[in-house]
């Protein structure tokens, strides 16, 4: 399977107060047509700026960005601002995680809905409203027509998720940017709304970029899994053997540090200390020191590379772990 | 059997917010808690579960019942809550919002010491800081430091170390770690685990995250709009759930790991009730897969469904027994695939 979207050894540093901060240190993934790649990280980590930055949405200056952002072979950075904004409109969507935010609290949803469409779209403000009610119908709002002329605070957080959803979809895209979509909802609005992604998916056959803090989330659907920590993948595989064969200390950390459903007595493991400062990156690995594992001056001075140990997984390390238990590392 | 260290009777908080509305945060709530127990509080965003918390500290004030703390019925009034706060305290959701950012840590945590008059030699009231930042895993040397100096997961420490202060029996923990990283969380809970141990303390511990809420507590109570559905001690509730709502609740975590443990899908239709103008008879039906017309007539009361539990469901036992979904209220998220409108292209 060809990438429909990549990134090429993708960098971005920012100027902040306190000196440059290396935000995401040659970043490498693809994501082709129907799958779906999960970005994992904590705060920090790059996973947001890594893809927002990739499709021109971190404005440049501050940032500066290096290395290629692929659309369908196509280098977005070397592209004017103009052609840039022309392919996001027209072949990414987005949903970020706060709907409240990202809605236009004075426009209503139907103005919102028409507005991407009618700029990269050949196509008429009533052929536009007919495809906002179909979505909207799509994605599980009651009364369509009726919710048109609402505006976003007449609607619930859930609700106004799923317009965020369907705006997203207004253009057909083939790249579906989630942004820690389900965060900000309840439990069971984040079922429906996971289960609804799922649907569309099928249905349209997007390419979905999901980013989240919580690997728990994407167990289930993501196809590919790419774990970040200090502005670089440490881990990349597929989800089963992810979740099978841990390789990354952090990996392994993240996945035995959350309480399990039906496991309460089994101790938490924990991370000692807290992400690194993007600003004074530590030198060799920069996870090395909340690292377990950790054995030798080499893991202080080097950068291990993000290497391929089994077929399609890779990760950052020097070392093999023992096989994994799922228990405390 | 001990009086309990907490127990509220019929709890009730309303507000109004005008036109004659009222908004039934909590309604009608009885629980109680053992000492050094935790009871975990689990619901979605308007259940009502971080107003209980409130309401005990009298941060918000209780419109009827009552709540008793080591048997004594607590008194709202100035000198009352301000025995109140000695005896119980609470940690709050985000710690860059509950720490006063011109404060130094070791003032942050020193101000509860002042305000009740306790070490109040210059130098014991430092060593008693010094023992606080050390019992929540921070060294002496953050004294001097200030919020914006330390992580999120350094600033809930201080959070927890303020509200030890004053010895307290009672900490109300109200999403305590769901502003954290993944990596961070499992230290605050150990820590509160840890805490619990060595000080006997008790813990109201109010949270969304049904995982977590396992993990820390002995008892679990379920609210659903302002009232309880369920309750029951934690290895029962997580293995056989009585409430269609609690079964809901768990059916909706996503599996924590790829063809996880295969659990029926259970979506539920729709979303949380206003509690403004909250269901007639229970307030679960719209969206419950078994509600039947009767559900819609009477409002469930909490009733003892074993030893420790209890249950708000006219079909409890009926849904235990194997009761067929009624279909009423609807499963599935209502888009049939085939209704889906093709692409333009």
């Amino acid at each position: 399977m060809s990438a429909l979207f990549e990134l090429v050894d993708f960098r971005v540093r920012m100027g902040t107060r306190l000196g440059p901060a290396e935000i995401v240190n040659g970043v490498d993934w693809g994501v082709a047509a129907g799958e779906t790649l999960a970005i994992v990280g904590e705060s920090g980590s790059g996973k947001s700026m890594s893809v927002l930055s990739a499709t021109g949405l971190v404005p440049s200056p501050p940032a500066r960005f290096e290395g290629e952002a692929r659309f369908d072979g196509q280098d977005l950075l070397a592209l004017d601002e103009k052609s840039r904004r022309r392919i996001r409109g027209r072949h990414v969507g987005f949903v970020f995680q706060e709907p409240m935010t990202s809605l236009n609290p004075l426009l209503t949803i139907g103005r919102q809905m028409t507005e991407a469409p009618r700029q990269h779209l050949d196509i008429s403000g009533s052929d536009a409203a007919t495809k906002a009610v179909e979505l909207l119908t799509l994605v599980g709002i009651p009364e369509p027509e009726q919710r048109m002329k609402a505006y976003p605070h007449q609607l619930s957080g859930g609700m106004r998720q799923r317009v965020m959803i369907a705006m997203a979809l207004m253009c057909d895209p083939e790249v579906l940017i989630a942004d820690e979509p389900t965060t900000a909802l309840d439990v069971t609005t984040q079922a429906q709304i996971l289960d609804l992604v799922q649907r569309l998916q099928e249905r349209f056959g997007m390419a979905v970029v999901w980013i989240t803090h919580d690997l728990g989330v994407v167990a289930d659907f993501a196809d590919r899994v790419a774990v970040m920590y200090a502005g670089r993948i440490v881990e990349e595989a597929s989800t089963r053997e992810l979740f099978a064969s841990p390789s990354h200390p952090y990996t392994r950390g993240l996945l035995t540090a959350r309480p399990r459903l039906g496991e309460p007595d089994v101790e938490l493991a924990t991370i000692p200390g807290v992400p690194p400062d993007p600003r004074r990156l530590p030198a060799g690995c920069s996870f090395w020191p909340r690292c377990p594992y950790r054995s030798d001056a080499r893991c202080e001075t080097e950068m291990p590379p993000l290497r391929e140990i089994a077929s399609g997984h890779k990760a950052r390390t020097f070392y093999e772990l023992e096989s994994y238990r799922g228990g405390t590392p | 059997m001990s009086t309990p260290l907490l127990e509220a009777v019929d709890l009730q908080v309303h507000f109004p917010v005008g036109r004659g509305s009222v908004v039934r945060a909590v309604d009608g709530v009885s629980f109680q808690v053992e000492q050094g127990k935790t009871l975990g509080l689990v619901g979605e965003s308007g259940s009502g579960k971080s107003t209980i918390g409130l309401s005990i500290l009298g941060l918000e004030r209780p419109t009827g019942g009552r709540v008793l703390l080591d048997g004594a019925e607590l008194d709202f009034g100035r000198a009352g809550l301000r025995e109140l706060r000695t005896k119980a305290t609470m940690v709050f959701q985000d710690p860059n919002a509950s720490l006063n950012p011109r404060r130094s840590v070791g003032a942050s945590v020193r101000e509860p010491l002042e305000i009740h008059g306790l070490h109040r030699a210059r130098a014991a009231r430092k060593a008693r800081v010094g023992e606080l930042l050390d019992l929540v895993g921070l060294s002496s040397s953050f004294i001097d430091r200030y919020p914006h100096e330390l992580s999120g997961g350094q600033r809930q420490r201080v959070g927890i170390a303020r509200a030890l202060a004053c010895e307290p029996e009672l900490i109300i923990l109200d999403e305590p770690v769901s502003a954290l990283d993944v990596s961070v969380q499992s230290q605050i809970m150990n820590l509160l685990k840890r805490l619990q141990a060595e000080l006997g303390l008790t813990y109201l511990f109010i949270a969304h995250d049904l995982a977590v809420v396992e993990y820390m507590s002995h008892e679990v109570l379920v609210m659903y709009v302002g009232k309880i559905m369920e309750r029951a001690d934690r290895d029962s509730l997580y293995r056989s759930p009585r409430h269609p709502y609690t079964k809901a609740l768990l059916s909706a975590i996503p599996s924590a790991e790829p063809g996880g443990q295969e659990r029926e899908p259970m979506l539920i239709e729709g979303e949380v009730p206003s509690p403004i103008s909250p269901p007639s008879g229970c307030r679960f039906r719209t969206r419950c897969p078994w509600a039947i017309a009767a559900c819609a007539e009477t409002d469930p009361p909490l009733e003892a469904a074993g030893d420790d539990s209890a249950v708000a469901c006219i079909r409890a036992d009926e849904i235990a027994a194997g009761a067929p979904v009624t279909g009423g209220a609807g499963t599935g998220t209502g888009v049939e695939p085939e209704s889906l409108p093709t692409r333009s292209r």
